[in-house]
């Protein structure tokens, strides 16, 4: 395992727990704003002590409370790419750059320098204070400044959101490549799940300062196995559920019984994503009838928001995203029969 | 007209401002890091000096410096060396008050450095004392520059403890604020409104000084 987190820290309130292994590839952090993703990362760089716990890197024990171990950020050669970017304020481009190479041969370290400038598109620019850069180019700075202490890991906090959504395309393909090239280890945190999706290859989520292990990021969006991850990756519709037989489900905020595969008998709730429920003519199997409440024209789709058998309460309601043109072809009629296909249905713990 | 006050003001505040700049910043570096309740009271006690009249930072500095004193007297005995009505014993007295000056101002642009270029730094591999004098002072270089003026200011304009503990003799501790008070009181008018436009003149020139500095300062930075 390239990192390995199982760590505890209180700060006032919050209380984060969170424990991982990422293996050697992209792996990001996913969760709401404020939910520890940011303390997280500050603590594997040793900029934040933990309270309790244990941090390892490619083998290298950088924090254990048992065995009293706690490097200083200096020894840990992790690099940190903070959202605001932490570029010195008072040093122009190269003086960012040529600092990350303190202690080294002048020469080696200008030729290195330059190297760098070269590689992120910032010839022109040495001269420049951050101030007077784009957001964009202060993010390549940034990483430059980072990749050219040479890190074993790389961990990224945010690194696009403080872009305008015009930028953050372009970055976006900029930080792709860049990944692909340096190798390592990467943490990413995001709270964007297109990021993690396009991004990574393995994710951990976290729920209000809760996070435990890891899995593929396919899975996150396929076959989520907790109710958290499944609200994580998008999914909008849930009902509390409960298991009747071998394909059988209770939907109890539905109040439907719907047929699905092999439901466990710790599952505790249902779930489907608004693009997999399909609008039919007449009642059938896995068909609810539905009442209308809202139609919402999104860019290229409609948005209907139907009220169950089991009444208007929040998740109650299904989301359902159809193609503008199924939508208007539909036959006018007072209910909806919206079917929820069993291969679509993900059960949950 | 006898210059020496020029000369004797000017090198006591710019002897004191260089002990209050480093003592200062010292103290805001350190005091910025302890825990709240020993924060709040250690900055109660280093601000005293600003709100006690000067009368009373004299009195207690005679209280520790006196020759009859504990301290006062072991300098003597040990070292023959007088801390009392000489021209340096002014400089005990700019220090006091004009610490807390420094210290407030340090302390304020201290707590506004964002932590996050620190956190950079040392994920960098930076020392933390590159990181204080290459990052953390040109970047509260604004606060520390008005804290050091306003220190060289107060210094040179310190009357009350100082005439506590140097006193006024012509030629060896008279500084201009005491030299304006001894010919004003000797009815000597006419000289005495020189030595106030002197003094006058000297703090339009610090402070304009200041002004042009960060003028140039903010378009460099531009």
């Amino acid at each position: 395992m390239a990192v390995s987190v199982d760590i505890e820290k209180r700060l006032g309130t919050f209380h984060l727990r969170i424990a991982f292994d990422a293996p050697d590839c992209v792996h990001g952090l996913l969760g709401a704003s404020g939910c520890g993703k940011s303390v997280t990362l500050r603590c594997i760089a040793g900029v934040i002590r933990p309270d309790r716990g244990h941090i390892e890197v490619n083998g290298r024990v950088l924090f254990d409370s048992e065995r009293h171990v706690h490097l200083s950020p200096q020894e840990r050669r992790v690099g940190l790419l903070f959202q605001n970017y932490a570029l010195f304020p008072n040093m122009t481009v190269e003086g960012n750059l040529l600092a990350a190479l303190r202690g080294e041969d002048r020469r080696t370290a200008r030729a290195a320098v330059s190297e760098m400038l070269r590689r992120f598109q910032l010839e022109g620019l040495e001269r420049h204070r951050p101030a007077q850069l784009s957001g964009g180019q202060q993010q390549r700075v940034a990483l430059a400044r980072i990749l050219l202490t040479r890190p074993e890991i790389l961990m990224l906090d945010e690194p696009l959101s403080a872009l305008d959504s015009y930028l953050r395309w372009q970055t976006e393909l900029e930080l792709a490549e860049l990944l692909e090239s340096f190798g390592g280890t990467t943490l990413l945190v995001t709270h964007s799940r297109e990021e993690i999706r396009r991004l990574c290859e393995t994710v951990t989520v976290l729920d209000r300062g809760r996070g435990t292990g890891a899995m593929p990021v396919r899975e996150l969006f396929h076959a989520p196995r907790t109710l958290s991850a499944c609200l994580l990756s998008g999914c909008k519709n849930y009902s509390r559920a409960e298991p009747l037989d071998e394909t059988h489900v209770r939907a109890l905020d539905w109040g439907a019984v719907l047929t699905c595969a092999a439901p466990q008998t710790d599952m505790q709730y249902i779930a489907i994503r608004a693009h997999h429920i399909t609008l039919e003519d007449a009642p059938g199997e896995n068909v609810i009838p539905c009442r209308p409440l809202r139609v919402m024209e999104d860019v290229f789709s409609t948005i209907v928001m139907a009220a169950t058998p089991g009444g208007a309460a929040d998740n109650a309601r299904l989301r359902i995203e159809l193609s503008k043109e199924k939508w208007a072809r539909r036959a006018e009629r007072e209910t909806l029969y919206l079917r929820l296909p069993p291969e679509s249905l993900m059960l949950l713990r | 007209m006898d210059l020496y006050p020029l000369y004797n003001s000017l090198r006591i505040a710019a002897i004191s401002c260089a002990v209050v700049f480093f003592v200062g910043i010292f103290f805001a570096y350190y005091v910025a890091k302890l825990p709240r309740v020993l924060k709040g009271l250690l900055d109660v006690v280093l601000t005293l000096p600003l709100v006690l009249p000067p009368t009373v930072v004299g009195y207690f500095l005679l209280l520790l410096f006196g020759p009859n004193r504990v301290f006062g007297a072991w300098m003597a005995s040990a070292f023959h060396v007088r801390l009392t009505m000489v021209w340096y014993s002014a400089v005990f007295a700019s220090v006091v008050v004009a610490f807390p000056l420094m210290y407030r101002t340090a302390r304020g642009a201290f707590e506004a450095f964002d932590p996050a270029l620190r956190a950079s730094a040392q994920t960098l591999g930076l020392s933390n004392t590159y990181i204080f004098w290459r990052i953390q002072m040109p970047y509260c270089r604004q606060g520390i520059l008005a804290g050091t003026v306003l220190s060289f200011a107060r210094a040179l304009g310190e009357y009350g403890a100082t005439s506590m503990i140097a006193g006024y003799t012509p030629g060896r501790t008279a500084t201009i604020s005491t030299t304006v008070y001894q010919l004003w009181r000797t009815n000597n008018d006419a000289l005495a409104f020189q030595w106030v436009m002197i003094n006058v003149a000297i703090s339009f020139v610090v402070l304009m000084a200041v002004n042009l500095l960060e003028k140039r300062e903010r378009r460099g930075a531009r």
